[in-house]
């Protein structure tokens, strides 16, 4: 029971990441080409902050999203933790 | 600098072991239009351009398509995993089976390997931007064929929003070849160009 309700809400907390992080990039690429464009960077800088609340969230309770000093990992060492991206499909 | 995040860019959950869809699928993995030579286009091909923007574009634009050889590699992983040598070989995998296993590894849908000479970069951002244009293009065909080879929901959900990046992709390098054109018609033409025998 207690695994399947992990399992949900990490599918869950992945897929929110997944679509504020879509949003995120296609602002990104757009800005590259506008980077005057007022509504579009306040769109963006809204969307990060979004999406930097739900990777904190999602790390608080599935491991660290990225390594090389950019998260902090509870001991041991969670990086190397299971399931990967292709095995697991998010 | 990069940095790898554990995840996928779109959802990968391929319940199917249409192998012979694991074969075609490899065009987008080592094909000469697949998400490799996308990737490795733009990010050597940034050196050379002349603008904050475009340096951008092509970073961010080449840091995307890795995300999509992921997708690409899960997709055809998640197919192959659980199929037995028989199976492989009877779908047209037998060769490829053979000499890779069940690792991924850059070939075409017909065992062809991935070369760099599918790419090109000139040094020059108007030949540059146009060939990133054409390869979108050329991307978003073979999405097209794969899409019509297949009816599994699980296989076209990914397929759908690759082909949807690639006509993203290609509104945005038309916008950076305009940005180009007006940068070269401002005084900065001969700046750059200043070395070139015709100037």
């Amino acid at each position: 029971m207690k695994d399947s309700r992990d399992k949900r809400s990490r599918e869950e907390l992945i897929r929110a990441i997944q679509e504020y992080e879509f949003a995120a990039v296609e602002l990104n690429l757009y800005l590259d080409n506008f980077p005057r464009h007022k509504d579009a960077l306040e769109d963006y800088n809204y969307i990060t902050k979004v999406l930097n609340q739900l990777k904190a969230e999602y790390e608080k309770g599935f491991g660290p999203l990225k390594n090389f000093g950019e998260d902090m990992s509870d001991y041991p060492w969670q990086w190397v933790d299971e399931p990967w991206p292709w095995d697991y499909g998010y | 600098m990069w940095i790898y995040e554990k995840k996928l860019q779109y959802p990968v959950r391929v319940r199917s072991k249409d192998l012979k869809m694991a074969k075609a699928l490899l065009s987008q993995y080592g094909g000469p239009d697949g998400e490799l030579s996308a990737s490795l286009r733009y990010l050597t091909q940034r050196y050379a351009m002349p603008t904050g923007k475009t340096k951008a574009l092509l970073t961010d634009i080449g840091t995307e398509e890795m995300a999509h050889v992921e997708i690409i590699a899960t997709m055809i992983h998640q197919i192959i995993r659980d199929a037995s040598p028989e199976e492989l070989k009877e779908a047209g995998l037998g060769g490829y089976y053979a000499q890779n296993g069940k690792d991924l590894y850059w070939v075409d849908a017909e065992g062809v390997p991935w070369t760099a000479a599918y790419v090109r970069a000139v040094g020059d951002p108007v030949a540059d931007l146009m060939e990133d244009m054409a390869a979108e293009q050329k991307a978003r065909a073979v999405y097209e064929h794969l899409i019509s080879m297949t009816r599994e929901p699980d296989i076209i959900a990914p397929l759908r929003f690759l082909w949807q990046r690639e006509i993203v992709h290609f509104q945005r390098f038309g916008e950076a070849l305009q940005h180009i054109y007006d940068y070269l018609d401002s005084r900065h033409y001969f700046q750059m160009g200043k070395d070139h025998p015709l100037y």
